[in-house]
């Protein structure tokens, strides 16, 4: 079963500007998938038809096989929608916030209750739950947010970049949770500016540029097209020449610093097998930017090209 | 959504709402109190000895319905635009756009959220203008009728602006360059039988005349409306009308998403 299933969707906003010019997309049950896109590429857009804060100019949307337009209220029922910026009022208490939120779906006032504290204490805001909302840190703004999209247990949540300028901490306990929701079942649908994020969370990725879908497929088969990837090596001790490689392409940025640049494969065995030769110690390394950035950065800079030509 | 699920959500807008102007009674509640009292102190026991009768009545008494209509107008119209209009601003109308929310439900509970204030100002006012006048009501049916549909009905003018507004100075527009004037020429003050012909007549085409009138006549068992002419059934059915010509184009705009979606 699909959790959510977008066909032919086009969205022209007044004044003529085109934000989809006829996307397809489809989410499994259970998946946790990225979004993903520069600013302005349609994310946002495609996201708010789901939720019905923007109107289709046309196409079909189906939530667990249900279609927005033909049973609204049941495909609503099955979503959680976590927006870009803070949509709740600031004035109220973030408890009532959150049990609001669970009686506009219907739920009783036990299960309202009880759904609120459950995910106020996951979500480590159960001490907040007295405080007006405008009182909290914009961290724990975002946790309310996260709170009120699942108070329903919605199967299909969908989080519009919900770690945008949030500390590290947060972001690293918001992964752990999500991921854990997820092998509980509910799908995950997640856009990011932070690739590494979507790289580390999501089995299944899509991109989205200028209106279209220009990737859709697996991460792992996504990560597979690299070509090459760009290492850096922090040493223990300086140097002034680099080792001599007719393999790698090597840069010594300073003399504490090595970038090599390693090719599809190529193993890092015969890299380390070189600097070892050369009686270079190494003290830690990582890669000069995330591999799904590469990518990203290749797809929409050629989509970018081909607009251009 | 079942009918049972729809009474929970619809509570939980009630609830909401109804906290929201508790919440912040001393802007909601105290001001209109404050004023009717002024209005009773100024027009009814310094000016109003000297005015004498007014259409047949005490001058105190004759404004007293008046008084009444005014406040509940006014404020069910009020809490409602300034609600949903907040709600669009902070764009926290979106928590409920998300939902399953059928919009009939979302417009029912901003209209009782209105209501409810209408007619909790209105029971204030009351209770000020008995410490300035022993009033006695002729027929509590027609009167409790009259409050409510008049509630509903300004309550839904509110939420039209609110769908409409786009910045804080259009939810003021309408009350103080419509809604007031109307409000005041609607016969709150005076009789229209005081007026010349002309404008007697200018005066029927002012709605509020007739909500005015018909409540006035509930309190008192008379009314300007049948010395010119008109029934009190005809302004119940012109209320019942408009209430229902506002909720089908307050429905029709929150589908088309007026307002609220882009």
């Amino acid at each position: 079963m699909k959790a959510l299933s977008i066909t032919n969707l086009k969205k022209e906003y007044t004044g003529g500007l085109q934000a989809l010019k006829g996307i397809d997309l489809n989410v499994e049950k259970g998946d946790f998938f990225a979004l993903l896109g520069p600013n302005g590429a349609g994310k946002s857009t495609t996201i708010g038809i789901i939720s019905s804060l923007v109107t289709k100019t046309s196409g079909e949307v189906k939530i667990l096989d249900i279609d927005i337009d033909e049973n609204h209220s049941l495909a609503k029922k099955k979503l959680g929608v976590v927006g870009q910026e803070v949509n709740f009022n600031q004035f109220e208490k973030v408890g009532d916030i959150i049990r609001n939120q669970a009686g506009y779906y219907g739920l009783s006032f036990k299960q309202a209750r009880d759904n609120a504290k459950y995910y106020m204490r996951k979500l480590d805001i159960w001490d907040k739950r007295n405080e007006q909302a405008r009182k909290l840190s914009g961290g724990m703004k975002r946790r309310v947010m996260v709170a009120k999209a699942l108070v329903n247990n919605p199967d299909l949540l969908i989080l519009d970049e919900p770690t945008a300028g949030v500390d590290i901490e947060l972001r690293r306990s918001l992964w752990d949770f999500l991921t854990e929701i997820n092998d509980q079942g509910t799908t995950i649908i997640l856009t990011t500016h932070y690739l590494e994020e979507a790289e580390r969370l999501c089995r299944n990725i899509a991109i989205i540029d200028s209106g279209e879908i220009v990737e859709n497929t697996s991460m792992q088969e996504l990560l597979t097209r690299l070509e090459v990837e760009t290492f850096v090596f922090d040493l223990s001790t300086p140097i002034t020449d680099l080792p001599k490689s007719l393999d790698f392409e090597m840069l010594l940025e300073n003399p504490q610093k090595l970038k090599v640049t390693v090719g599809k494969g190529q193993g890092l065995n015969s890299v380390f097998e070189i600097l070892s030769n050369s009686g270079i110690q190494i003290s830690s390394m990582r890669n000069e930017t995330g591999r799904l950035e590469e990518l990203f950065l290749g797809l929409v800079d050629s989509t970018l090209t081909n607009d251009q030509e | 959504m079942t009918p049972l699920e729809q009474y929970r959500a619809l509570l939980t807008i009630l609830y909401k709402e109804i906290h929201r102007f508790m919440r912040i009674w001393t802007q909601t509640l105290i001001p209109p109190a404050i004023m009717i009292m002024l209005y009773f102190v100024i027009f009814g026991t310094l000016i109003g000895k000297r005015i004498g009768q007014m259409g047949g009545f005490d001058y105190m008494q004759f404004m007293i319905p008046g008084l009444i209509m005014m406040s509940v107008i006014s404020n069910s119209y009020s809490n409602v635009v300034s609600s949903f209009f907040g709600q669009k601003f902070a764009r926290s109308i979106e928590e409920l756009l998300i939902t399953p929310l059928p919009h009939y439900l979302i417009l029912l509970g901003w209209v009782l959220g209105g209501v409810a204030r209408g007619l909790l100002v209105g029971a204030i006012v009351t209770f000020v203008s008995l410490w300035f006048y022993d009033l006695s009501v002729d027929n509590w049916t027609l009167s409790i009728f009259v409050v409510i549909s008049t509630s509903i009905l300004f309550s839904l003018g509110g939420f039209l602006n609110a769908l409409f507004a786009e910045s804080f100075d259009d939810i003021s527009i309408v009350p103080t360059f419509i809604m007031q004037p109307l409000i005041y020429l609607g016969g709150v003050f005076y009789s229209i039988q005081l007026l010349p012909s002309f404008w007697q007549t200018v005066s029927l085409a002012n709605p509020i005349l007739y909500m005015i009138n018909a409540f006035r006549y509930s309190i008192l068992g008379s009314s300007d409306l049948e010395a010119l002419g008109f029934s009190i059934n005809s302004a119940l059915f012109m209320i019942i009308g408009f209430i229902i010509l506002l909720s089908t184009t307050c429905l029709w705009f929150l589908h088309k998403g007026r307002g609220i979606r882009s």
